[in-house]
């Protein structure tokens, strides 16, 4: 199981608090300072993304964030509910401009984490869209 | 961490003081302050981020918005920013071609295009 695993309604303002969680259980990890900045705004951006699917597709369902040390590794996984679930034919736009907003939104958000992150994979799991990501950590984590 | 947002005027220029962070969720509060200042004909700003502790793409989304705005007006949005870990989101996103960016409020407001 994942180190510390977290689930939230898929609403902006719990954004932060992963933000938050996932650099704080990645320097505990023994990711370096000078990455935990890029953690947090990785994390950020694909909860945002995961945020703003669920959203426009009117779905319930939390979203879903993984954080899981290994021994030399610190792994990031953020999952929504929609993936391959949703076919693109069910989603109904309240109004087209914003959806144009929306999806550039999105996809400046995936240009952020592509330039940030070196170890990254957009795919799936059984739930949805899954987001992973990974980085260092040092050889003598930081104790508690 | 909220966001706080403050104006004011210097000569032909207004300067948004933005400090906390912009995100997904806070984003919003600037995109509607940008939006009133241009509807109040405000068309040349600088928004000075020296306060801002972070920022992610839905920021940038507003600054895009925001200078599109103002460029429909023939205005300008120029920011104020030193912070190295600010500054790289607009490396990485090529937005340091898009945004004139200063090192003081002096110095963009001294700023010609």
């Amino acid at each position: 199981m994942a180190t510390v695993e977290l689930r939230f309604s898929a609403l902006p303002e719990h954004v932060r608090t992963a933000r938050l969680v996932a650099a704080a259980v990645a320097r505990r990890a023994g990711v370096d300072e000078s990455v935990l900045d890029e953690v947090r705004l990785a994390v950020g951006e694909a909860c945002s993304r995961a945020v703003g699917l669920h959203r426009r597709h009117q779905l319930d369902e939390p979203v879903r964030v993984k954080l899981i040390e290994q021994e030399k590794r610190f792994v990031i996984e953020i999952g929504d509910g929609v993936g391959g679930k949703h076919a693109a034919d069910q989603y109904h736009p309240v109004d087209g401009a914003a959806a144009v907003d929306d999806a550039a939104e999105a996809a400046m958000g995936l240009a952020v984490i592509s330039g940030l992150v070196d170890d990254l994979e957009i795919g799936s799991d059984e739930d949805g869209g899954l987001i992973r990501m990974s980085w260092p950590v040092a050889v003598h984590p930081v104790l508690p | 961490m909220d966001l706080s947002l403050s104006t004011r005027t210097v000569g032909d220029r207004t300067v948004v003081e933005v400090g906390g962070e912009i995100d997904v969720y806070t984003a919003p509060k600037l995109r509607e302050q940008l939006v009133e200042l241009v509807n109040e004909g405000h068309y040349h700003l600088i928004v000075d981020m020296e306060g801002v502790d972070f920022l992610d793409s839905t920021g940038l989304g507003v600054l895009v918005g925001g200078l599109k705005r103002v460029r429909a007006h023939e205005g300008s949005l120029r920011l104020v920013c030193n912070q190295e870990r600010i500054l790289k989101i607009f490396r990485i996103t090529g937005l340091t071609k898009v945004f004139p960016i200063h090192g003081s409020v002096d110095e963009a407001v001294a700023a010609t295009d």
